[in-house]
């Protein structure tokens, strides 16, 4: 099976939280709790243990094109949020159980019967997806659902979008369908749509493409993620310096002070 | 565009109230209503305060045992390295062995921690299925468990001989254990830098060559600390590391001092800047000037100021685990700097 991916397009999300319901559902998902954020129609706030789709509610002044509101109003984007499933995934590479493994259709998947909850993968991840469940002990995040997948369907939330904001399909096609919406998108006047797709960076692209207005740090998408493995090089070189340093240094002070040490 | 009069911010009865309340927020840019600390700045989504100045990072899940772990873990693996060096070099007998005591003790205690900070700790074993070399918690539960093994058996050796008498097996035993605790206590000591230097949390990964070179000299003073209140405080070498590090310490202080970095905050302002402080004044220059003063000074005094300067190396060795633990989590709560990071922004497609 070739690689599958999620397109998200926050020109089409009427912000109804499908997606996040039938997540739920289908997953068996705890429920949020009820707050309250006092500031925005969002209440969630990001994706965790509990919510592996989100549905964020960008509010900015108003926006010429698709879905501009009166100039007294704010405009408002939704942008449905979720795991990345990055290229080069931070969280798999630092599970030291082995738990976090890439599945036959390039997502990365949690297996809960391994996972033995250090929450390291939690420290890992450029995104802030993964997160423990401190009910459960163990970390949770979007499964790409793979059990789905399996069974050759596609994952709930892009069944259950009514707009077609959640595409899902081949990577490489979805790339292309995004390029083209994009441009007929401009042709319509919206010129600030553009892809978020970190593809010369570090996480080596995305499986969750964002077809999004502006700039994606409105929307909380880092620009330029880092995947954590960039640091090992560094910091275990330093870590042999200083295991030679205290080796070094003990075995130099002991042999200075003579036979008695004292 | 809503009226702006007769608006009370208490009452959010009416739909349309709190239409007029987001009004008046966005205007002055500021939150008046119950529930917000007073004048907080109303926020938004925008590229300079991204989506409502919400946290992109999670923070980490760990609790007090880790940054406790990390100072036990750094002072075991210091005192296993010097335990089996003087062992090797001929020192003192009563060293060689208040020596091994820590690390056995250490590798009893590391352990427990460890697994008791687990989600699930009935399953720490699922940490041995595999071993992988670029996840550093994979790397360092195997370190963990050699110099565990290592350090326990050459106390347990020592234990024996001293009251059954030397035997060829517990000889074999003893010297096997001490070379393994040696081996492992070396990277043992430092490899908790490399495990949050290696991270997406920018405080720590903005650290990760300073990180375990840090935490290796906080380690080393630590277990110094603990040799001369066991009796050891007029062992010269012992105070010659004890300086070292301590001197080593004082320098990593200036370097992040030095460093402008915005990323760095956490380990410069509020809460978890003044731990930070607290720790490194307490590790570095605080022992550094003791220790100093101890060579010009009479001979009680002298002891007595070493005595002072173990005591702070020590507290400042468990204070700075603690205050990279919680700087990590300021770290995490602040959405600017993963996101302000200079590099292409997304893609832009061409017509
Ligand atoms: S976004 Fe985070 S949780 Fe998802 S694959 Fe990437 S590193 Fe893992």
């Amino acid at each position: 099976m070739s690689v599958t991916a999620f397109l998200t397009d926050a020109t089409l999300c009427i912000g109804c939280k499908a997606c996040e319901v039938a997540c739920k559902e289908w997953n068996g998902i705890d429920e949020d709790g009820l707050q309250f954020s006092g500031f925005s129609y969002d209440n969630t706030g990001s994706v965790g243990a509990s919510t592996w789709r989100h549905v964020k509610f960008v509010e900015q002044a108003p926006l010429p094109g698709l879905g501009g509101n009166s100039g007294e109003q704010v405009s408002w984007t939704f942008s449905s949020d979720v795991c990345k499933h990055c290229g080069e995934a931070g969280c798999l590479e630092a599970c030291p159980t082995g738990s976090i493994v890439r599945t036959e259709f390039g997502g990365v998947f949690i297996q809960p019967d391994v996972c033995n909850g250090c929450g390291y993968c939690v420290t890992a991840c450029p995104f802030g997806v993964v997160e423990r469940n401190s009910k459960d002990g163990r970390a949770f995040k979007c499964t790409f659902c793979y059990d789905r997948q399996k069974a050759g369907l596609e994952p709930a939330c892009a069944k259950v979008c009514p707009t077609e904001s959640i595409k899902f399909g081949e990577l490489e096609q979805l790339r292309q369908k995004a390029d083209e919406r994009i441009a007929e998108l401009h042709d319509r006047g919206m010129t600030d749509a553009n892809l978020y797709d970190p593809l010369d960076t570090s996480v080596a692209g995305v499986h969750a493409l964002f077809i999004i207005r502006g700039d994606a740090r409105t929307y909380n998408l880092p620009p330029a993620p880092e995947v954590p493995t960039i640091y090992l090089k560094k910091a275990w070189t330093s870590s042999a310096l200083a295991a030679g340093l205290l080796f070094g240094g003990t075995l130099l002070a002991f042999l200075s002070a003579g036979k008695n040490g004292r | 565009m809503a009226s702006r009069r007769n608006l009370d911010p208490t009452d959010y009865r009416r739909e349309r109230n709190l239409e007029e309340i987001r009004v008046q927020a966005e205007a002055t840019r500021q939150l008046q209503v119950v529930g917000q600390p007073e004048k907080t700045s109303f926020p938004r989504a925008t590229p300079e305060d991204g989506y409502y100045g919400l946290p992109i990072l999670k923070k980490t899940p760990w609790t007090w045992e880790i940054p406790l772990y990390f100072f036990v873990g750094g002072a075991a693996g210091a005192a296993a390295v010097i335990g089996a060096i003087a062992d090797y070099t001929g020192a003192d007998r009563e060293l060689v062995r208040h020596a091994r005591w820590i690390a056995a003790a250490g590798s009893v205690i590391s352990p427990a921690l460890l697994i008791a900070d687990l989600g699930r700790p009935e399953r720490f074993l699922a940490m041995l299925r595999v071993f992988k070399p670029q996840s550093p918690m994979s790397v360092g539960v195997w370190t963990l468990l050699g110099f565990s093994s290592g350090a326990t058996a050459a106390a347990f050796a020592d234990f024996l001989t001293r009251r059954y008498g030397p035997s060829i097996p517990l000889r074999v035993l003893e010297n096997a254990g001490q070379a393994a605790s040696l081996a492992f206590g070396l990277p043992f000591s430092n490899y908790t830098g490399v495990l949050i230097g290696v991270s997406a949390i920018p405080v720590w990964n903005r650290n990760a060559t300073d990180l375990p070179l840090h935490f290796a000299a906080s380690g080393l003073g630590a277990a110094v600390g603990m040799l001369e209140l066991m009796g050891h405080h007029k062992n010269r070498v012992l105070h010659t590391l004890g300086l070292g590090a301590a001197l080593f310490e004082s320098w990593e202080g200036l370097r992040i001092e030095a460093r402008s970095n915005p990323d760095l905050d956490p380990l410069k302002h509020g809460a978890s800047g003044f731990v930070t402080r607290a720790g490194g004044i307490l590790s570095g220059p605080v022992p550094a000037l003791l220790r100093s003063g101890s060579f010009f000074s009479s001979r009680r005094r002298s002891q007595s100021l070493r005595r002072w300067a173990a005591w702070s190396a020590i507290a400042g060795s468990l204070i700075t685990r603690f205050a990279w633990m919680h700087a990590g989590r300021q770290s995490a709560k602040e959405w600017k700097p993963p996101v302000q990071r200079e590099a292409g922004l997304s893609r832009q497609a061409t017509k």
